[in-house]
C-alpha cells in the first residue's frame, strides 16, 4: 500500500506522513507549509497547541456563532415572557406593572445559556463537517493509530504543488518521519481489493 | 524515572507533591488501560452483583411509580400542612449532588486544574444521572405527570401561558437547561474517546456502534481547534449555569414567606451545600471504582486529597449558613422565626437537626488533617456521612418549616410512607444502575485528556532524574512540547 505510485493521481486523496512525537508533527507541519503546500492537515490523538497555527488555520467563526446563539436565546427568552404577560394575556394584579422585568431575569438567563451552549456544540460539529462517517484518510492502513498513539500529516492531491514522486520524497525527508504512504480515494481502494 | 516518596520534612509539605498521573505512562499504556476496561476486561462478579441489586431497586422504583399513578399522591405521606415531603427533599438532594460534576468539568477546567482530568468524565456522568433522578420527583409531585408538558410555553388551545413570575417555573427552565448542557458537555468530551474505542474495538458490530457515536471523528488539527474553542466556551457557559441552578432551587424556598425559608442566605448557602454534597458523592463513588479497576495511577491520592479539601471548604460555608440561620432566627425578633428555630432545634424533629449537625458540621472537621484526607477507607466513610448529612439538611429545612403553621390548629406531623421510601430508594437504584452501565460501556476517564497530560510530562529516559522530578511534580511549569500556552 505504501508504494502505490502506479495509481493515477485522480484516484488519490493525498499522502500521509506518520510520526510518533507531537513535536515532530508540529515541526513537519511548519516545514510543509513553508515549502508552499496549502492543502494540508494534521491528525493527532489529542489537541496540540500550535498545530492549527502550523498548518495555517488561525481563526474560527465559532465564538461568533455562540454569541449569536446566546443573543437569540436571551432576547427570545425575555420577549417570550414580555409577550405572554403584557400582550397575550395581561393580568392586572393590584395594579402591578405588566412588564415586571426583574421576574424575567432567571428564565432570560437560562435561555441565553441554553441557546449559546447548544450553538457551541452544533456549531462546532457543523463547521467540522461532522458527522461524516467516512473520509479518505481512513483508507490509510494504520490511520487507526491517529486516535491512539501516532501523529499524521497529510498533503492532499488537490494541492497545486502536489506531485506523486516529489511530494513523497519531500515527506520522507521530514525529520523523524516514521512512514510515508499514499492514501487512495475510497472507491479506488475497493477496486484494488476486488 | 520512578516516583519517589517524599523523604525529608520539607518535601512532605509541598502540597503538589503527589503527581496527577503516576510517571511511566505513555500514550499506548493509558489508552490500553482505560479503553481496555471496557473492551477487553471481562465483566467482573462485582459488576454483575452490583448491577443486579441496582436493577432490583429500579424495579422498586417502577412499582412505586405505578402505584402512585394509580392511586395519586395520597399514597405519599404528604398532606396539609406538609405538602412538600420526600419529593422535594430528594429533588434538592439529587440536584445538589449533580453540581460537583459540573464544577469539576467546567470551573476546574477554566482554573486550569490538571487534576480534574482523571475524574471529570465520571463526575459528569454522575451529574447526568443525578439530575435525571432529581427530575423525576417534581414530575411525580405535580400529581398528574402526564400533563407535565403544561409547564412548557407552547401554543395551546387553552390560550394560557405558564406563570413566568413563579420560581417553580424558573426551576423548570433551570433544571432542564442544566440537564441539556450537562448532556452535551459530557457527549462532546466523549467524542474523541469514542473514536479511540472505534479504532481499538475488534468486533465489527462494536466498532460500528462506537463509530456511529464518534460521528466520524478523525482528530484533524482544524477539528481540534474548533473542538477546544467549543469546549472552553461550554465550560464558560456551564460555570454561571451551575451556580444559577441551585440558586433557583433555593429561590423556590426563599421567595415564599414561610419562616426558615424566607432568607437571603439561601442562594449562596444552597450552592455551597450542593458542591459539598456533590464532592461527597464523587468520593463515595470513585473510591470503590478506583479500587476495583485499579486506577491508582490515574486517580492518585492527590485527587482524593483535593476533593476532600473542596469538601472541607464548602462544608465550612454550609456551617456558616447554619449559624446565620440560627442567628437571624433569634436576632430578627420575629416571633415566628424565633419559634421556628427553637422548634427545629428542640421540637419533634430535633434528632434530625442534631444528626445533621453531627454529619455536616462536626465530622467533616476531621478533613483538616492530612493523614485523614489520605486515609482512603476513612475518607470514604466521611463522604457517606456527608451524603447522609446533606439529605438530613434538606429534610429538616423542608419539614420543620412546614409542619408548624402559623396557627396551632394547623399543626401536623409528616411521616413518610413505604411509597415515599420506595421512590427514594428506587432513584438510588436508577442512579447506580446507570453508573454501572456507564462504567461498563464507555471510557470512564477522558483518555485524550490523559494523553495530553502524558505529552506534557517528560518522557522516561529523555531527561535526567532531577529534571524529570522538577517538571513532573510541580504543576504549572511543565514543559509543553508543542509550544504555546497550555
Amino acid at each position: 500500500m505504501s508504494t502505490t505510485h502506479e495509481i493515477h493521481p485522480a484516484g488519490v486523496y493525498g499522502m500521509l506522513a506518520e510520526f510518533t512525537d507531537p513535536k515532530d508533527l508540529v515541526e513537519a507541519a511548519r516545514l510543509t507549509r513553508h515549502e508552499g503546500f496549502t492543502r494540508i492537515d494534521a491528525y493527532s490523538p489529542f489537541p496540540i497547541h500550535g498545530l492549527a497555527d502550523a498548518i495555517g488555520f488561525h481563526t474560527t467563526k465559532l465564538p461568533l456563532i455562540v454569541l449569536a446563539g446566546g443573543l437569540i436565546g436571551g432576547l427570545g427568552g425575555f420577549f417570550m415572557q414580555y409577550y405572554a404577560t403584557t400582550i397575550s394575556y395581561p393580568l392586572n394584579i393590584a395594579g402591578r406593572p405588566y412588564n415586571s422585568w426583574p421576574m424575567y431575569i432567571v428564565i432570560t438567563f437560562e435561555m441565553t445559556i441554553l441557546f449559546a451552549g447548544l450553538s457551541a456544540v452544533l456549531g462546532m460539529l457543523a463547521l467540522n463537517g461532522l458527522p461524516q462517517p467516512h473520509h479518505p484518510v481512513f483508507n490509510a492502513p494504520n490511520f487507526e493509530l491517529a486516535s491512539r498513539t501516532h501523529f499524521f500529516l497529510s498533503i492532499e492531491a488537490r494541492d497545486e504543488r502536489f506531485d506523486m514522486d516529489r511530494t513523497a520524497s519531500f515527506l520522507a525527508g521530514l525529520p523523524n518521519v516514521r512512514s510515508v504512504q499514499t492514501v487512495p480515494m475510497g472507491n479506488v481502494r475497493d477496486a484494488m481489493e476486488a | 524515572m520512578a516516583y519517589r516518596e517524599p523523604t525529608d520534612s520539607y518535601e512532605r509539605y509541598i502540597p503538589a507533591k503527589t503527581p496527577v498521573i503516576e510517571p511511566g505512562h505513555d500514550y499506548e499504556s493509558v489508552t490500553e488501560k482505560i479503553s481496555g476496561l471496557v473492551l477487553t476486561q471481562h465483566t467482573g462478579r462485582w459488576w454483575i452483583v452490583g448491577f443486579f441489586i441496582s436493577f432490583l431497586l429500579v424495579n422498586v422504583l417502577f412499582i412505586s411509580i405505578a402505584w402512585l399513578l394509580y392511586k395519586g399522591v395520597g399514597v405519599w405521606g404528604i398532606n396539609i400542612p406538609v405538602g412538600w415531603g420526600f419529593a422535594i427533599v430528594n429533588f434538592v438532594w439529587w440536584i445538589g449532588i449533580g453540581h460537583a460534576g459540573t464544577l469539576i468539568s467546567a470551573i476546574l477546567l477554566l482554573l486550569k486544574q490538571d487534576w480534574r482530568t482523571s475524574i471529570n468524565r465520571f463526575a459528569e456522568a454522575m451529574t447526568l444521572f443525578a439530575v435525571a433522578s432529581a427530575g423525576l420527583f417534581p414530575l411525580l409531585h405535580v400529581g398528574r405527570p402526564w400533563l407535565a408538558y403544561w409547564l412548557f410555553p407552547y401554543p395551546n388551545t387553552m390560550l394560557l401561558w405558564p406563570q413566568f413570575r413563579s420560581p417553580l417555573m424558573w426551576d423548570v427552565f433551570a433544571v432542564s437547561t442544566y440537564f441539556m448542557i450537562s448532556l452535551v458537555f459530557w457527549y462532546v468530551g466523549l467524542i474523541p474517546d469514542l473514536a479511540t474505542m472505534r479504532d481499538r474495538a475488534v468486533l465489527k458490530p462494536i466498532k460500528y456502534i462506537y463509530g456511529l457515536m464518534a460521528l466520524g471523528w478523525r482528530g484533524s488539527a482544524r477539528h481540534w481547534h474548533r473542538y477546544e474553542t467549543a469546549y472552553v466556551l461550554l465550560a464558560g457557559l456551564a460555570t454561571p449555569l451551575v451556580v444559577s441552578v441551585h440558586t433557583v432551587v433555593s429561590l423556590d424556598f426563599a421567595t415564599s414567606i414561610i419562616p426558615g425559608w424566607h432568607s437571603t442566605i439561601f442562594p449562596p448557602y444552597f450552592v455551597a451545600g450542593a458542591i459539598f454534597s456533590g464532592f461527597a458523592m464523587v468520593l463515595t463513588l470513585t473510591i470503590p471504582v478506583r479500587a476495583v479497576y485499579k486506577l491508582h495511577d490515574f486517580i492518585t491520592l492527590r485527587h482524593l486529597d483535593n476533593m476532600a479539601k473542596v469538601m472541607l471548604a464548602t462544608g465550612l460555608i454550609v456551617v456558616y449558613g447554619y449559624f446565620t440561620e440560627a442567628f437571624i432566627g433569634f436576632y430578627s425578633g420575629n416571633e415566628y422565626e424565633t419559634y421556628m428555630i427553637r422548634n427545629r432545634m428542640f421540637g419533634p424533629y430535633a434528632p434530625g437537626f442534631w444528626s445533621l449537625m453531627l454529619c455536616n458540621a462536626v465530622v467533616p472537621q476531621l478533613l483538616w488533617f492530612r493523614s485523614i484526607r489520605r486515609n482512603v477507607p476513612l475518607l470514604w466513610a466521611i463522604s457517606i456521612v456527608v451524603n447522609i448529612g446533606m439529605w438530613l439538611e434538606r429534610y429538616v429545612i423542608v419539614i420543620t418549616s412546614l409542619h408548624r403553621d402559623a396557627l396551632p390548629s394547623s399543626w401536623g406531623m409528616y411521616y413518610p410512607t413505604i411509597w415515599d421510601w420506595g421512590v427514594f430508594v428506587g432513584t438510588i437504584g436508577l442512579f447506580l444502575a446507570n453508573l454501572f452501565l456507564f462504567i461498563r460501556l464507555l471510557p470512564l476517564i477522558s483518555v485524550f485528556e490523559i494523553r495530553e497530560l502524558v505529552s506534557r510530562q517528560p518522557e522516561a529516559g529523555n531527561l535526567s532524574e532531577d529534571e524529570g522530578k522538577d517538571n513532573a511534580m510541580i504543576p504549572g511549569i511543565k514543559p509543553n512540547p508543542a509550544g504555546g500556552d497550555a
